[in-house]
């Protein structure tokens, strides 16, 4: 029997936290996670120092981990910090996933802010538990807590007396807490900075329920949802007497535009569902690509009412250019295809909403939701399981509304489950953007650079302060939209997913016209905004030029046998700036990727082998998507709707990715999304470098196939 | 409605199902073994492999009405003590990042070393083609093979 501990007399610890940033709570229902670990036997006794940390009495120590993990690695990474600074052992703590609670900032997986964001409040829930444990056996020993000092999960004084974290939690839970901590110093490390084994190897690697669609709840009724084919189309009728005669099927009912099938089980629901006649008609627009890009490419003609940023005079400067180098470049919309496909379970009565899977965006899909459903937040909990990825699909939380309003119609429990085919013509997609390039070349330099974007219900398709803003002295960023019914949002490393293959494709283009290297043009571009910056500033020479270098080293660039290919591309996003050399050989005609050499600075690497992981991810991804992505509508239908025709990458299309990082002592930033942005570049340089073919449109696979 | 008995990992199950229901729900649904993943249903992904007598099938396009005499692994069942090669080597590699597809690409593995203890390059990518990894962990997958089979 395991009691819990909690010292209600402790409020000035959550006024402390509150002003500081940290965290503690009150009231906490620390036994609803899920433990990953059960190497260590459980202790009799809990002693919750913070909304982060609890310490057994027999020292074992629990670190929640409150931000939602969908393959970024924050479930190992991010109490890796908490245990670095609260110092213990790593093999003396256990991780669990922490459910919404306001006693949290930022539980949100997005914009590889995870790590960046609570940096300062993971290390500081850590340091102050040590040193209230400090404190309290300092108390016990009637000794000056300056005189004393921890290491692996026990306390030391200068007599040579030690005592271990689970004798003294229960005194350390009732002890002040203290207002200015330390801070290791980031050379004293012992966690951070070693690579540590993902925390869920266990159950993914036994098959132990770990995802959404694992769970198993008390009465729970699986649903399937039939969604209009056509983005444009309203449901008018629909003949579910099939439907209901499928074995296990217990409800069938409209809501909204769609129309849900309740059932037994899994397979149920989904014959159900293909079963049911509906009949549809036009409700708004019927759009197809062909006319999507017929419009951005006249878009990109027209100048936009307002400039994203202008400096100097373009006019001017290409009025009076040697030559005008234009390029036009475009991308189609992609899903995001999540190897997990949407679901949630979702069980609302009178009294309360209990809503439990996937999600990248707890606290906006609870808001979301009690404003579908006319509810107080405070009758939603949410809890987070494990995410067979996320991309940025799970940022919406439309299916968590649908799966709550099922529920409360149904008046059960449900798990909502998409089938692949719902996953991928459902939306939210990465919007479809085009971009024309324009460089004004004087005396063999760039002096006017100009940007006009394109994209589907994208404000702004630019960034406009990115690199090479400020290295040139007339610059112009400007952006159109196209309106669409078609649903999009954020794909991993948005707007930059694209964006950055074109402008490194059209930098390497120039350099080549011009006659420079890749490598020492973009140097070159560097120290002119170092030496002559025109505008605002928004990027890190010294460090942009650190990550071009060290690529440029490990890969050998320009030093290797001609029958390898190379091709450069450089790009800052999300904090980090990632530096990546493809590889191409060709063999029977046809290319190779071979092998993408990446280098990043992203501060203090917290955990390596994750941190590897990411890069090795993003690459293959940015790689896989440029190669293959292919998405289209015809009359608002998708083109696609499974991996029969809609390509992923696969192993032996994908190159080796070698991986290094720039030494730092900076506070850390993310890694879930910049490797991916450089990688279609290098790959279309490298590409281009090897079949003399220059790559405007993705996928490539329209003009060229791998060979795998 | 037709009761079936299969023989999964070693025990002996009754169920009681439609007739054309892939294995892969009457492992996930009535059997309480969720280690074998739906992805795409219709065999293109690989995350719902199993064994089938010792080969690695899709337990998505496999109705349960065909698979009444045959011995059935799945991830749950591939060792007593999760200390397959292939387990120690997915450690030893840190090879997942969300996980999703895992259990399927060691499926598919664990199929392979038994055919061929020391597969080449051209025979892994022959092999693991057919499973997707959305998170592109396919450098660890191949690395933790290798390790698996003494390479």
């Amino acid at each position: 029997m395991t009691t819990l501990n909690s010292n209600y007399n402790r409020r000035s610890f959550f006024k402390v936290s509150m002003a500081a940033g940290g965290g503690v709570i009150f009231g906490f229902n620390w036994l609803a996670g899920c433990t990953t670990d059960d190497r260590l036997n459980a202790p009799s006794e809990w002693f919750d120092l913070n909304a982060y940390i609890k310490i057994g009495d027999n020292g074992q120590v629990t670190i929640m981990s409150a931000n939602p993990e969908i393959g970024q690695n924050v479930k190992t990474a991010m109490p890796m910090v908490v245990a670095e600074e609260l110092d213990v052992s790593w093999d003396q703590v256990v991780v669990e996933q922490a459910p919404l609670s306001s006693s949290f900032i930022r539980q949100v997986a997005g914009g590889s802010q995870s790590l960046r964001a609570s940096w300062q409040n993971l290390r500081q829930a850590g340091a102050t538990a040590r040193q209230m444990l400090i404190n309290a056996a300092a108390q016990k020993w009637n000794v000056d807590p300056a005189t004393c000092d921890t290491a692996e999960g026990q306390v030391f004084n200068d007599r040579g007396e030690s005592i271990g974290y689970g004798d003294i939690a229960t005194l350390a839970a009732s002890m002040e807490v203290p207002v200015d901590v330390k801070f290791k110093n980031p050379r004293d490390f012992k966690i951070i900075g070693q690579s540590k084994t993902n925390v869920d190897m266990e159950p993914i690697i036994t098959g132990k329920p770990l995802f959404g669609l694992d769970q198993k709840k008390e009465g729970m009724h699986y649903a399937c949802v039939l969604r209009p084919p056509a983005f444009g189309q309203k449901l008018i009728s629909f003949d579910d007497s099939a439907a209901q005669k499928v074995g296990g099927v217990s409800q069938v009912f409209q809501f909204g535009n769609n129309i849900a099938v309740i059932a037994s089980n899994t397979w149920a629901a989904m014959k159900g569902k293909e079963s049911i006649k509906a009949v549809y008609a036009v409700d708004t627009e019927l759009e197809s690509t062909e006319i999507h890009d017929a419009s951005m490419l006249a878009l990109l003609d027209q100048p936009a009412a307002e400039p994203k940023r202008m400096d100097g005079r373009i006019k001017q400067v290409f009025d009076g250019a040697d030559q005008v180098i234009t390029r036009t470049y475009e991308g189609p919309f992609l899903p995001h295809n999540c190897l997990e496909p949407m679901n949630f379970f979702a069980h609302v009565t009178d009294e309360k909403v209990e809503l439990s899977g996937p999600i990248q965006t707890p606290e906006r899909t609870q808001k979301r939701v009690a404003e579908a459903m006319g509810r107080d937040i405070s009758e939603i909990t949410i809890d987070m399981t494990r995410m067979g990825g996320g991309f940025g699909r799970r940022l919406n939380g439309d299916f968590v509304v649908d799966a709550a309003e099922i529920s409360q119609r149904a008046k059960v429990p449900v798990m909502l489950v998409y089938t692949r085919e719902d996953d991928m013509t459902a939306g939210i997609y990465r919007p479809a953007t085009k971009y024309k390039f324009r460089a004004a070349i004087k005396n063999g330099k760039v002096a006017g650079y100009h940007l006009t974007g394109a994209g589907i219900n994208s404000a702004n398709v630019t960034r406009e302060h990115n690199f090479p803003a400020t290295a040139i002295a007339n610059y112009l960023a400007e952006s159109h939209e196209l309106k669409s019914n078609i649903t999009t949002g954020a794909w991993r490393a948005p707007i930059t997913n694209f964006l950055a293959f074109a402008e490194q494709s059209f930098l390497d283009e120039v350099a080549e016209i011009i006659g420079q290297d890749p490598v020492q043009f973009r140097l070159d571009l560097l120290e002119q905004a170092r030496n002559q910056p025109t505008g605002e500033l928004h990027y890190d020479i010294d460090k942009f030029v650190g990550v071009i270098k060290l690529a440029a080293e490990k890969s050998n660039w320009g030093k290797l046998p001609e029958e390898v290919h190379q091709g450069f591309s450089a790009y800052y996003s999300h904090n980090t700036y990632v530096a990546e050399v493809a590889n191409v050989i060709m063999k029977d005609g046809k290319p190779i990727v071979d092998k993408v050499v990446a280098v990043a600075d992203c501060g203090i690497v917290v955990n390596p082998v994750g941190a590897i992981n990411q890069m090795e991810g993003g690459v293959i991804d940015g790689i896989g998507h440029a190669m293959f992505g292919d998405f289209s509508f015809i009359d608002g239908k998708p083109k696609d709707n499974n991996f029969n025709t809609f390509r992923l990458i696969r192993m032996h299309e994908s190159p080796t990715v070698e991986v290094h990082f720039v030494n730092s002592e900076n506070d850390p930033t993310g890694l879930g999304e910049p490797s991916l942005p450089p990688a279609g570049g290098a790959l279309a340089n490298a590409l281009y470098r090897a079949t003399g073919e220059r790559l405007y449109s993705q996928p490539f696979v329209r003009k060229l196939d791998l060979l795998g | 409605m037709a009761t079936y008995r299969l023989h999964i990992n070693g025990h002996s199950h009754e169920v009681d199902v439609d007739a054309d229901t892939p294995i892969l729900w009457v492992l996930r649904d009535v059997l309480n073994l969720a280690g074998t993943k739906y992805g795409c249903g219709i065999a293109q992904c690989g995350a719902c492999t199993i064994h089938l007598d010792g080969k690695a099938v899709r337990s998505c396009s496999i109705a349960v009405s065909s698979v009444t005499d045959r011995k059935i692994t799945t991830i749950e069942g591939l060792s007593i003590k999760a200390d397959h090669v292939l387990q120690k080597a997915w450690r030893q590699h840190d090879v997942p990042q969300c996980g999703y597809c895992q259990a399927g690409q060691i499926m598919t593995a664990a199929a392979l070393l038994k055919e061929n203890p020391k597969p080449d390059d051209a025979a892994i990518d022959q092999a693991m083609q057919g499973n997707i990894c959305r998170c592109g962990t396919y450098n660890r997958i191949r690395a933790a093979i290798k390790s698996a089979s003494g390479q």
